[in-house]
This record gives C-alpha cells, sequence and structure tokens, in this order.
C-alpha cells in the first residue's frame, strides 16, 4: 500500500477519482515541455499502472492576448495576429477575418481572388495534413515518414513564399482580395507540385496503411462516438472519422468553394487509424480542389474596386486627387466597418474555425472572439484517453492534431 | 429546406418564449433572449428543432455602459437541417451570472471557463469553474473594457504622482 498522495492543487480534487485522494493510483504531470505534447499542452494524469484513469488538460502556456490585443489595433493591422494563432493555418485564418469583414462591410472580392484564396488555403490544408502526419507517425515511432513529410511540405512553403514574400505568417489575404496579384511563377510552381504530389501520397500508404505496427497502434485506440463528438462540439477530421459528414466547405460554401466537385470522406469507428484515413483522402480531395481552380482560375482584377476598404493602384497616385486622398486615409487611419456582428465559420484543417466579429462603426474592432477547434479538441481529450495505455495516449494527442497557438490565443 | 427550417424554427422559438430579434447581427440570425431562459431555450433546440451542436459561445464587454454591461453570445447548428443561428443575451452589472449551460451541451464546460476567466461572468451550477488561459492566481478580467492593455502610462511633472498612485507596485516590491 502505497502512502496517501497529496495533491497539491485543492481545485483539482473533484476532478481526479477517489482512488488517487486514497493513495492507489498515482498523478502524472505530463508535460508542457514534453516533445508528444505538440506545444505546450500540459496533461495531468491519474494513472493505474500505466493505465489512464483520468486525464486533465492544462492549457493556457501559449496564451498571448490576441484578442486583448487585436481590439486596440486598426482592422487591417489586426490581421497580422491572426496568423498567429494557428501557426500550420496561417492562410485559413486570414480567410476567415477577410471573409467576416466583407460579410459585416458588404465588400465584394472579385472571383481571381477567390479562387486564388482556395488554391492557397487548399495547399495549406495539405501542409498541415502533413504536419500532423509527420508528428503521428513520429510520436509513434516511424521517423522516416517525418522526414518525408516534410520535405513536401518545404514545397508549399515555397509556393506561399513566391506570393507573399513569407513562409509562414503571410497575411496575403486582405479585406477585399489579396495583398497583390499572383506572380507569372505561381502556375507553374502549382502544376509541378500537383504532378509531384500524389505519388508521394501513395508512399506514404505504401509504407503505413497496411503497416501491421501501424495497424496494432492506431486501430480501436482513442474511440469516440458520433453523438459524443457532436456533444463535445468536435469538427473537423475528427467528427468526419466518426462519420458525421460535416464540413463546412460543402455545408456552407464560402469563397467559391460551391463550384469545385470534390468529396468529403469520412470514417466509421471514429478512432486513431480513421482519423488518419480521413486526412490522407482530404489530402486527395484539396489536390482535386487545386487543380478545378487553376483551371477555371480567371483574369481580372485580384481586389475590390471599392476605395473605402482598399487602396487605389500605385500608378493612380500621380494623376488622380481622389486616389491621393483614399491612399491617405487608409494609411492615417484606416477602413471603417458599419456598427453590427457576424459569426462567419470556415473549415481549418482541424475543424471549424469561426470569427465572432464586433463593430462599433469605428476602425478597430470592439470584439473578436475566435472559436477554435483545438481548444475543443482538447477539452475531448479526457473522453478520448481513458483507459487506454500512456504510450497510446501519445498516439492519441497526435491524431487530435492539437495546435495550442490555436487553443491558446 | 434549410432556409424554411431556420423560419420555422425562429418563428415558434420567438413565440414561445416572447423573443425579438436582434439588428446588430448581420449573420447568422440572431434573437435576444433574458438570462433566466437560457437554459430552457438551449433544450428546446437541441431537442426539439434538431440544433444539436453547439458553435460558438462568447461574451462582449459594453463598458462604460451598464445596462447592459455584457452581452453572451450562443451560436447553435443543425446537422440534420444545416441551419445556423445564434442568441444574445444581455446581462447587467458588473458581476453577473447567468445559469451554465453545460447540461445541455458538455462542450460548453470550456467555453463557460473561458468565459469566466475572461469577463468574471459567473456559471451558476458549472462542474469546474477554474480559470483555463489565465494562470489560477491572476487578478482581474483581462477581456473587460475597463482592463488597461498592459502598457505603461507616460509619466510627465505635472501628472507624475497622479500617476504613481495609479500604479501596481506590488510586482516590483516582490522582486
Amino acid at each position: 500500500m502505497a502512502e496517501p498522495l497529496e495533491i497539491d492543487y485543492p481545485e483539482l480534487k473533484h476532478l481526479v477519482s477517489e482512488r488517487a485522494l486514497k493513495g492507489e493510483t498515482v498523478l502524472l504531470n505530463m508535460g508542457p515541455q514534453h516533445p508528444s505534447t505538440h506545444g505546450v499542452l500540459r496533461l495531468l494524469l491519474e494513472l493505474d499502472g500505466e493505465v489512464v484513469v483520468n486525464c486533465i488538460p492544462d492549457i493556457g502556456f501559449l496564451h498571448t492576448g490576441i484578442e486583448k490585443n487585436m481590439e486596440a489595433k486598426r482592422w487591417e493591422l489586426a490581421e497580422v495576429m491572426t496568423d498567429r494563432t494557428d501557426y500550420l493555418n496561417n492562410t485559413g485564418n486570414n480567410l476567415a477575418y477577410c471573409l467576416a469583414i466583407e460579410k459585416l462591410a458588404d465588400l465584394d472580392v472579385p472571383p481571381r481572388a477567390q479562387a486564388v484564396r482556395v488554391i492557397l488555403v487548399e495547399l495549406e490544408r495539405i501542409a498541415s495534413h502533413l504536419v500532423y502526419l509527420g508528428s503521428q507517425a513520429l510520436d509513434l515511432a516511424a521517423q522516416s515518414i517525418f522526414l518525408y513529410a516534410f520535405r513536401e511540405r518545404e514545397s508549399i512553403m515555397d509556393i506561399k513564399e513566391l506570393c507573399s514574400g513569407q513562409r509562414m505568417m503571410t497575411t496575403y489575404f486582405r479585406p477585399g482580395g489579396l495583398w497583390r496579384d499572383i506572380p507569372v511563377d505561381f502556375e507553374i510552381a502549382v502544376r509541378r507540385f500537383l504532378r509531384m504530389f500524389p505519388g508521394r501520397i501513395k508512399q506514404y500508404e505504401t509504407i503505413l496503411t497496411k503497416n501491421p505496427i501501424w495497424l496494432d497502434r492506431t486501430r480501436n485506440i482513442g474511440k469516440i462516438s458520433s453523438e459524443q463528438a457532436i456533444a463535445m462540439s468536435l469538427s473537423g477530421p475528427v467528427l468526419r472519422a466518426t462519420g458525421v459528414p460535416y464540413d463546412v466547405r460543402k455545408a456552407q460554401p464560402y469563397s467559391g468553394y460551391e463550384q469545385y466537385d470534390f468529396n468529403i470522406p469520412t470514417g466509421t469507428h471514429g478512432d486513431v487509424y480513421d482519423r488518419y484515413l480521413v486526412r490522407m483522402e482530404e489530402m486527395r480531395q484539396s489536390l482535386r480542389i487545386i487543380q478545378q481552380a487553376l483551371d477555371i482560375l480567371p483574369y481580372g482584377p485580384f481586389r475590390s474596386n471599392n476605395r473605402k476598404y482598399v487602396p487605389p493602384p500605385r500608378a493612380e497616385l500621380g494623376t488622380s486627387m481622389e486616389a491621393v486622398i483614399h491612399h491617405f486615409k487608409l494609411w492615417t487611419e484606416g477602413f471603417k466597418v458599419p456598427k453590427g456582428a457576424v459569426y462567419l465559420p470556415v473549415e481549418s484543417p482541424r475543424g471549424e474555425l469561426g470569427y465572432y466579429l464586433e463593430s462599433n462603426g469605428g476602425n478597430q474592432p470592439y470584439r473578436i472572439h475566435m472559436r477554435t477547434s483545438a481548444f475543443l479538441l482538447i477539452q475531448a481529450l479526457p473522453i478520448l484517453a481513458k483507459g487506454h495505455l500512456v504510450s497510446d495516449l501519445v498516439a492519441i494527442i497526435a491524431s487530435v492534431d492539437p495546435v495550442l497557438g490555436d487553443s491558446d490565443r | 429546406m434549410s432556409e424554411e427550417h431556420l423560419k420555422a424554427t425562429i418563428k415558434a422559438i420567438t413565440g414561445r418564449f416572447s423573443l425579438q430579434e436582434s439588428d446588430l447581427m448581420k449573420y447568422p440570425p440572431t434573437l435576444v433572449a433574458r438570462p433566466e431562459q437560457i437554459v430552457e431555450i438551449s433544450q428546446v433546440l437541441r431537442d426539439e428543432f434538431g440544433f444539436n451542436f453547439l458553435c460558438e459561445l462568447t461574451a462582449v464587454d459594453y463598458w462604460p455602459e451598464e445596462e447592459p454591461r455584457f452581452n453572451m453570445i450562443y451560436g447553435y447548428y443543425s446537422h440534420a437541417n444545416n441551419s445556423r443561428m445564434a442568441i444574445r443575451v444581455p446581462l447587467n452589472g458588473d458581476n453577473p451570472s447567468i445559469h451554465t449551460i453545460e447540461g445541455v451541451y458538455p462542450g460548453a464546460n470550456w467555453h463557460e471557463r473561458e468565459v469566466w476567466d475572461m469577463f468574471g461572468i459567473k456559471f451558476e451550477g458549472h462542474s469546474d469553474l477554474r480559470r483555463i488561459l489565465n494562470p489560477s492566481d491572476w487578478e482581474g478580467h483581462p477581456l473587460r473594457k475597463d482592463y488597461p492593455l498592459g502598457y505603461e502610462e507616460p509619466q510627465f511633472t505635472f501628472n507624475f504622482d497622479e500617476i504613481d498612485k495609479r500604479k501596481h507596485h506590488g510586482r516590483y516590491e516582490e522582486a
């Protein structure tokens, strides 16, 4: 009989089982500095031998007050902070923020900008799933996949750098369109990626999908039913792996997703293996969307002509007094968004990413709230982890693909 | 299909709880409710109208306005009917409280902890109302509008003492 264990935090007593108070189970900290917790996630584990009895997630180590900071910045300056929340889905965050502003201000977006946005967001989805794939495999000790996945991710980073000059924090989408038009090399680079990548997905699947060790480590691990997943407000691949075909791109299309033909892959068991399969298929579907968007990529303006929100072209400043005034106003006090509020969801690689924006008619946001999926995925970890071994917990954390910048903001 | 379902829902809910439509929200369609109604409305929306997914829960602070000082925003989504709607709940006073909807939507747990942490709105009957993003010994509720962003006020000769009094000296003395 072990010595009764003293729990340092009296406010946690209602979260552990009776046995922990008697000293029959062990309380163990996992993280925040642990390589398999994907960032700075702390889990307080109650262990019976190696079996997880209880798992209490503790987040907030990466909290940087982004929502508060954005309230003190002008609309267009606050956008750079959206990149920093979910750092594996930068363009997706920009898209959600820009769409919300465009909804509030009734701002039009030209078709060319919409298509380019779709291409970049889908590329980003592939990049994010590659990081998932690499880290999931690395956590289960299949190290070569990690290197392969990051090799492919590099070419997506190059495409983003080509457009915006930045590899990660692009801020390439602006309210009303894009920062600048895509370069001539863009189409060549994306088409080269489209030719190269299907073969690479086959390579990963050859290594993993039917690998007996991979199957043993992932099947029937971290199961959740579709009712439970919906009750816990889960979305994205974790929900789709349980068999619910909910995808915001299909359900409530934005940015022209309704013109593209693609499928929503779903699983049946809701375990780690199904989440892996769903993400692999999602990468293929993203390739299809990119292919279609590139084929129809229309010519025309890359940003709206509404000068109250979008700066005039540089060439006009020399000839038009109005352009100078608009330019001056936009650079000194920014644009004003009419009074109102909006909640606008998009599909990020992790699930539904919703921006709640409120404006009081000024040039700064009055309130911004990001409904991020990672926050809710980490909330569901105790349900997923209960009754599994600690080594399986590592696989479960990787399979929900949490980004702590996304959950802590 | 989804449009009709949404219209029917809004009509039914408006009639049954005598609510008003919010003119502030552009999207999704929103109703304004009283704090004591929120649990019942959530229950009815989930069980009778198929809004099985809580997609958003947050708050806004309208300081220095006192009535209402806060607004709670609840967003609902229906997987079966593919429709989305929201409820806004005005709250008066500096230390308001509202009943938790954790019993209807278990996923609201952390959202409500976040609102408590950031706005200081109490949730009655919540199972685990601790701070979530800030450390447990944090003072104040950062997303309130009367909470300073954190920069230091510039002190000049004429207002040096006045600002000095307001400064928080505790943490410097400890160090």
